[in-house]
């Protein structure tokens, strides 16, 4: 099954880093990265730009509506994700706490829509 | 779990032209280890659900006339397997103008695995299997005790309703979604391995012990629900400890709902009113269940993993051991609640341990232990606190304080029957 792995943790944690410590998540998160793409897993995979580049766009009455910042304004933002092709939930889990943010941060992890699925 | 194919729970006969029993007593003893295994083959929870019921159904109107077959577990899963792939073949053509390739596939899939000679009788690992899918920690709690009990205990919706007292609609939607969540998100029908098996079986262990409690304290609804609740533990409690014989906590688990549960007839009067430990008589307790559970406890702590069900087991077995209620080894109980209070330091854990040190060492002691709780403000509206503190005050003779405290203790009380004693002991005071 496939499964997106949403990456939410706080980015204003990010310019408060020193070097060392930046490069150290880089590190971790390139091992990981590694480390999918070697298992044969990995689908793709992209960092979000910070939510000050964000806007929101919304379609109200034919009238396209653009507003500045992220769709919500929360304490962990969306920054980023893994999209992978597992057997089941417990692996996608499995890759899910791997991933460096979820120490401190959260992953979601979602499935990616099938046929199979019932809208409601 | 030998297979109990002519015989109801009481071991009594049932005879041809009991068919109709039989068909019930084989639901309640077979659906949830012919669930599972049936799960396993067709790879969907309603499909196997809709198949078995068909089967029952079936089962109706052939055993009256025919007889009860020998073995009922196998006659049910043969019928079983045939009403799925009916399913399957009618969906199929339904279906066969929209998306032909896939619904193909999916009845030579179901076929080939119902041909599979190995699945006609043995139930194997199933009902475990079973009960990790329904536990998985991606459910929320409350999903995870309601699909646990309609697919492995055999209870129907409605039950299930009248023992949480929620509303039917409520709790059908709760398994329709669970049931929902386990196929989309691919959540896996298996035994965890081995590095997911610590967390997985607190999981389970945890649903168990609910299930009991909620038959067990019987603060709200129907009785005779709530004693099937506590024999459903118990029964899920004896899967999880054949099939886990390595897990000392199940065999915890499983020893302390045998010592709780061998107190029943003792623990309530006949005007339904609650009879507090010491006031049992003791004659009515169900020996039998007490020395399995004593055998269970020797052997889990054997292992030497300890955790909290062994522990709690352990207190529970130190009253059974007590022939009279003076008899009790306060000392041992307290030194038990120590390690309860380090593997789980909450307060109602701490607020047991209080009594236990009153008992052992007198009521100033445990009154201490029971004010400082108190004055952490975390148990303040939790009637067993107040109703503790009052007992403890009326036993220094400290009557006005003690009155007070038996009344906050009613007013924080939801359960019927420990009012009444509560007021009873208001009374006395």
């Amino acid at each position: 099954m496939k499964y997106m792995l949403l990456i939410f943790d706080d980015e204003s944690m990010y310019p408060k880093m020193t070097a060392e410590e930046n490069a150290k998540l880089m590190e971790e998160y390139g091992v990981f990265t590694q480390e999918l793409m070697q298992s044969g897993v990995m689908m793709h995979a992209e960092r979000l730009a910070p939510t000050h580049t964000a806007t929101t766009v919304r379609v109200r009455a034919g009238d396209t509506i653009t507003t500045d910042g992220p769709f919500a304004e929360t304490k962990e933002q969306f920054g980023g994700y893994y999209m992978i092709d597992v057997k089941d939930l417990d692996e996608a889990i499995a890759w899910a706490a791997k991933i460096p943010s979820a120490k401190g941060g959260s992953v979601e992890v979602r499935p990616i829509w099938t046929d199979e699925q019932v809208c409601n | 779990m030998a297979a109990k194919s002519t015989h109801c729970a009481d071991g009594s006969d049932v005879r041809e032209d009991n068919a109709r029993e039989a068909v019930a007593c084989a639901f309640r003893q077979e659906s949830g280890a012919i669930l599972a295994t049936l799960i396993r083959v067709v790879g969907d929870f309603d499909l196997a659900d809709e198949a078995m019921q068909d089967a029952f159904a079936s089962a109706l109107r052939h055993w009256p006339a025919e007889g009860v077959p020998d073995n009922v577990r196998a006659w049910i899963t043969t019928v079983a397997k045939r009403k799925a792939i009916d399913r399957v073949r009618r969906h199929q053509v339904r279906r066969r103008r929209e998306i032909v390739g896939q619904s193909l596939r999916e009845a030579e899939r179901v076929e080939s695995a119902m041909n599979d000679e190995l699945i006609d009788n043995a139930v194997g690992d199933d009902p475990l299997r079973l009960i990790f899918t329904c536990c998985h920690p991606s459910l929320a709690f409350e999903a995870q005790v309601a699909l646990t009990l309609r697919t492995l205990c055999g209870l129907t919706t409605p039950e299930i309703a009248r023992a949480f007292v929620l509303q039917e609609s409520t709790l059908a939607q709760r398994i329709t979604r669970a049931k929902r969540k386990i196929r989309e998100a691919g959540i896996p029908y298996r035994i965890p391995p081995d590095r997911l098996l610590p967390e997985r079986v607190e999981a389970v262990l945890m649903v168990i012990y609910l299930v009991f409690n909620e038959g067990y304290a019987a603060s709200i609804g129907d009785a005779m629900i709530r004693r099937e609740l506590c024999a459903e533990a118990i029964r899920l409690g004896r899967v999880l400890v054949e099939f886990m014989p390595d897990e000392p906590e199940a065999m915890g688990l499983l020893a302390l709902m045998l010592l709780q549960d061998s107190r029943r007839d003792a623990r309530v009067g006949e005007d339904e009113a609650l009879i507090l430990l010491e006031d049992q008589n003791r004659s009515l307790w169900d020996r039998e269940q007490i020395s399995e559970a004593f055998e269970l406890l020797q052997t889990a702590q054997r292992r030497r993993r300890f955790g909290q069900y062994q522990v709690q087991a352990a207190i529970a077995a130190e009253h059974a051991r007590a022939i009279r209620a003076e008899d009790t080894d306060w000392h041992r109980i307290v030194q038990h609640y120590d390690v309860l209070v380090s593997l789980m330091p909450n307060p109602v854990v701490k607020l047991n341990r209080a009594v236990a040190v009153a008992m052992a060492c007198g009521p100033e002691e445990g009154l201490a232990l029971v004010e400082s709780l108190a004055s952490s403000g975390e148990l303040v509206s939790y009637h067993y606190l107040h109703a503790t503190k009052a007992d403890l005050l009326r036993r220094l003779d400290r009557r006005a304080e003690a009155r007070e405290a038996y009344r906050r203790a009613i007013s924080c009380c939801e359960n019927e029957a420990e009012r009444t004693f509560l007021k009873y002991r208001l009374d006395l005071t």
